[in-house]
């Protein structure tokens, strides 16, 4: 089951430094909402809040119902690299979050996400094995195994190459079809924003503030060459420009 | 294919590489004695320290030499490293701990460890516990300096991926902090064995009356240079074997480690 996610008023400093300026919005149950917007605009801070990792801020972050004082295990989060256990096999690292790792239940939990990312069979390798690509989907079968209720991704896919990265795109949606978490993804790539996303978050600069948002309506699972995701991106585009004061070239 | 095929070979026939120095260095001491650069009577040839190796040995005392230097340095080094595991593991997680204990332990370290060797005298007597102590304070430091720059040095991301699913700090320290600084615990084990190998000689020195250390001092007195020369090849033989040892477990437990050092192997 996924629960919805509530953030109201939410504002951060790092000393003299405003990083979120107010920041409010919805996810709801099973939503894939994209924030985009240009570096420094405190994307990756308003992650780091949501799942717990820093807890000096003011505003309200919710999980269902609960307020995010820490991390909890019904939050799970992906960075921008792997950051595999170098020392433990694919299957280990994946039950990493798991409260029991060794009984029958919990192999077969890490079967399903290795799965639930293509990566079946890769059980027993070492991380050092893997490409770039097949050790994120580590890590994203990592946070999924333990179901979370929210699943946050940080520019995941951010260091891999186009090809790669679409592929990965496409594992994503799968696992979410699978697990269907609430998702809140930060990206720089807009096509990968209109592609995965229901809704489209458009944050401004210092402070980070949200200044657009953008629904994406086509029915997934959606073709990359349909026009209408085209012109969604346009005004992707144009969200994003527009904020920096720089009239796109339309 | 061809590669492979040349991998294997390499693996079924161990390079002569490592043997060319060693080979070296016998010759040379051959030959040192042969032109008569050193009198027998400094530098025997080989072949008579191996004589003297074998009248030894029928005497039953390289025996007796070799397992109780051998016994001391497996004492020491335990009792020296388990301490430095704990108190580094202890420093290293805890910052009351490393206040409380670090500048103590900086301090003692630089107090030339065979200093030491008079007060064990004094305070243990003469018989095997102030040779063990002062084996274990040389297995000490090593360990217990790499263990800790390890456990500091471990990657805060890492650390964050545990934290996001709400692992305590015992759990942390348990799953990701111990494992992550593997590499620099048994770089440091193995540091303390060498270390280990060196005080059992100086701990032989005083008042003992077998082992390699009491083997060198007593052949000096009786001016048995071939003795001594025994003494220290066994020396080195057991010490590179200690090595040889720890690094086959070292490669063992760290096969997952993605180095050029890995990766030679």
């Amino acid at each position: 089951m996924s629960r919805p996610l509530v953030v109201r008023e939410l504002r951060k400093r790092y000393g003299d430094l405003p990083v979120l300026g107010g920041v409010g919005f919805d996810v709801a149950p099973s939503e894939i909402v994209a924030v985009v917007g240009p570096s420094g605009c405190g994307k990756s801070t308003l992650l780091r809040l949501v799942a717990g990792l820093d807890t000096r801020y003011h505003g309200e972050i919710q999980v269902g119902d609960e307020k995010v004082c820490g991390p909890h295990p019904s939050i799970g989060l992906v960075f921008q690299e792997p950051r595999l256990f170098p020392w433990l096999t694919v299957a280990d690292n994946v039950a990493f979050g798991l409260r029991e790792r060794e009984d029958d239940a919990a192999r077969a939990h890490v079967r399903d996400a290795l799965e639930a990312v293509g990566l079946s069979g890769f059980g027993g390798a070492l991380p050092k094995e893997l490409s770039g690509g097949m050790a994120q989907r580590v890590a994203l079968a990592r946070s999924l195994v333990t179901e979370p209720q929210v699943l946050l991704l940080d520019e995941p896919f951010s260091s891999l190459d186009a090809f790669t990265r679409m592929r990965l795109q496409d594992h994503l949606q799968a696992a979410w079809t699978r697990y269907r978490p609430t998702l809140l993804m930060v990206t720089h790539d807009l096509d990968e924003a209109v592609y995965l996303a229901d809704r489209v978050l458009v944050f401004g600069e210092r402070p980070g503030r949200l200044v657009d948002v953008i629904p994406i309506a086509p029915p997934r699972p959606r073709d990359r060459r349909d026009p209408a995701l085209a012109a969604l991106r346009v005004a992707l585009l144009e969200a994003v420009h527009l904020d920096r004061g720089e009239r796109a070239v339309a | 294919m061809r590669a492979t095929a040349a991998v294997t070979a390499r693996r079924r026939w161990p390079s002569p590489l490592p043997w060319i120095l060693p080979a070296a260095i016998l010759a040379a001491w051959w030959a040192v004695g042969v032109f008569g650069i050193f009198a027998a009577h400094q530098v025997p040839p080989p072949s008579v320290v191996f004589d003297a190796a074998i009248g030894l040995w029928r005497r039953g005392l390289l025996q007796q030499d070799l397992v109780s230097t051998t016994v001391r340095v497996a004492e020491g080094f335990a009792l020296g490293s388990v301490v430095a595991i704990v108190l580094g593991t202890l420093t290293g997680l805890s910052r009351r701990a490393d206040t409380m204990l670090e500048p103590t332990l900086q301090a003692l370290r630089t107090v030339p460890t065979l200093a030491w060797a008079p007060l064990l005298l004094l305070w243990l007597g003469i018989d095997e516990p102030p040779k063990i102590t002062l084996v274990a304070i040389g297995a000490f430091f090593p360990v217990y300096v790499n263990l800790v720059a390890g456990i500091t040095g471990v990657d805060r991301k890492l650390v964050e991926v545990a934290r996001v699913f709400d692992l305590g700090r015992w759990e942390i320290a348990r799953r990701v902090v111990l494992p992550a600084s593997l590499p620099e615990l048994l770089t440091g084990l193995r540091l303390g064995a060498t270390q280990a190998w060196l005080f059992v000689v100086v701990a032989e020195f005083f008042g003992s009356s077998q082992g390699l250390g009491f083997r060198l001092t007593d052949s000096q007195q009786s001016t048995r240079v071939d003795l001594m020369f025994v003494a220290l090849v066994a020396l080195a033989i057991l010490g590179k074997a200690t090595d040889g040892a720890l690094r086959a477990i070292e490669r063992r437990v760290l096969r997952w480690r993605d180095t050029i050092g890995e990766a030679r192997r």
